[in-house]
């Protein structure tokens, strides 16, 4: 029996079989979970073709987390599927790489900072209440984020964002406790996925964190992080929200 | 095992699939983004429909080599 049996969970933001969105899912479907999986716009043909390689296909959702119809028709969809929802992953962000990211942080121009931050920290808040009625007592909505507490080459706007998806977090927490729903995030080393590699320089970081990480870091296994977001949907962590338990080889807790 | 037209003629079903490319511009000597303008996000969608249509799992590393239509047909035809 496994420690998502019978769950209902939303992973947002499924991309290629390299996305830590498919590796959740994967991990949740062999936890007992019935899972739905979401995308958008012309990635979502490639979502269609790559759900059929998870254990079981899942239906895939169109959803744009910045269009509010989108955002208004999800209880729907999803209601098509399954009547209501145990768990909710937000694996979504996105900043222009040719202007934000990559040491061009001096000149991000504020039109395409919107975006990153709409896209990648809203958007949590967003997916929260657009599945609100979905969600009852005890239910759980986990996010990704990539620490955001320091300064990082290459990530620049991003890293404001992923500040910006943090902080986000720590209020739904708040005004979502009252209800039973917990909410929080997944902060993961460095992995090597699609939305990584349109990083440039990121392969930098990449290098000094497996060195540094106690128990060493594999920036081509999403397992690890897939495993903490289920165990953090599971009934596992019934008094744990507004928290950021990190998923990175202990990275963080070291120096130098 | 297939010849070198027919995985040819595969290829191009899918990127005018995907692409909507006129399946006869798609040839051996043709680039991807060059010639026939097939981007980054649409590139992703051929290589993971060419995995499924061959049976071969083409690596991540591997899909900046495939600059033509050629050098896909090519290495699909090693890794059958």
């Amino acid at each position: 029996m496994g420690i998502l049996e019978g769950k209902r969970i939303l992973v947002a933001g499924v991309t290629m079989d390299s996305s830590i969105g498919f590796a959740t899912a994967k991990v949740a479907q062999e936890q007992g979970a019935t899972v739905l999986i979401s995308n958008f716009g012309r990635a979502l043909g490639i979502t269609r073709r790559i759900a059929k390689r998870l254990p079981v296909e899942p239906p895939v959702l169109e959803l744009d987390v910045t269009d509010p119809e989108h955002l208004a028709g999800l209880e729907a969809q999803v209601r098509e599927h399954v009547d209501g929802l145990d768990g909710v992953v937000h694996s979504i962000a996105y900043g222009n790489p040719e202007t934000l990211l990559g040491g061009k942080f001096l000149d991000g121009p504020w039109e395409d900072v919107a975006q990153a931050v709409q896209v990648s920290a809203y958007s949590l808040k967003s997916l929260a209440t657009a599945t609100r009625p979905l969600l009852s007592s005890g239910s759980s909505v986990v996010g990704l984020t990539f620490d955001a507490t320091v300064a990082w080459p290459a990530y620049d706007w991003m890293g404001v964002a992923k500040a910006g998806l943090e902080s986000c977090s720590r209020y739904l927490a708040r005004d979502l406790g009252p209800d039973g729903i917990r909410v929080n995030l997944v902060s993961a080393g460095p992995l090597k996925t699609l939305a990584a590699k349109a990083i440039p320089g990121f392969e930098k970081l990449e290098e000094t964190w497996e060195a540094r990480a106690p128990l060493g870091w594999d920036n081509t296994d999403q397992e690890p992080t897939a495993k903490a977001v289920c165990a953090l949907l599971s009934d596992f962590f019934p008094a744990t929200t507004g928290e950021i338990v990190h998923v990175d080889g202990g990275f963080h807790a070291m120096g130098a | 095992m297939p010849s070198t037209e027919e995985i040819r003629t595969d290829l191009a079903a899918i990127v005018n699939e995907v692409a909507g490319i006129p399946e006869a511009d798609v040839q051996l000597d043709k680039s991807f983004v060059d010639d026939l303008d097939v981007d980054s996000l649409s590139m992703v969608e051929v290589v993971v429909a060419a995995e499924e249509k061959f049976g071969v799992t083409i690596p991540d590393d591997e899909v900046k080599n495939l600059k033509t239509v050629g050098d896909a047909v090519s290495f699909i035809e090693k890794a059958l």
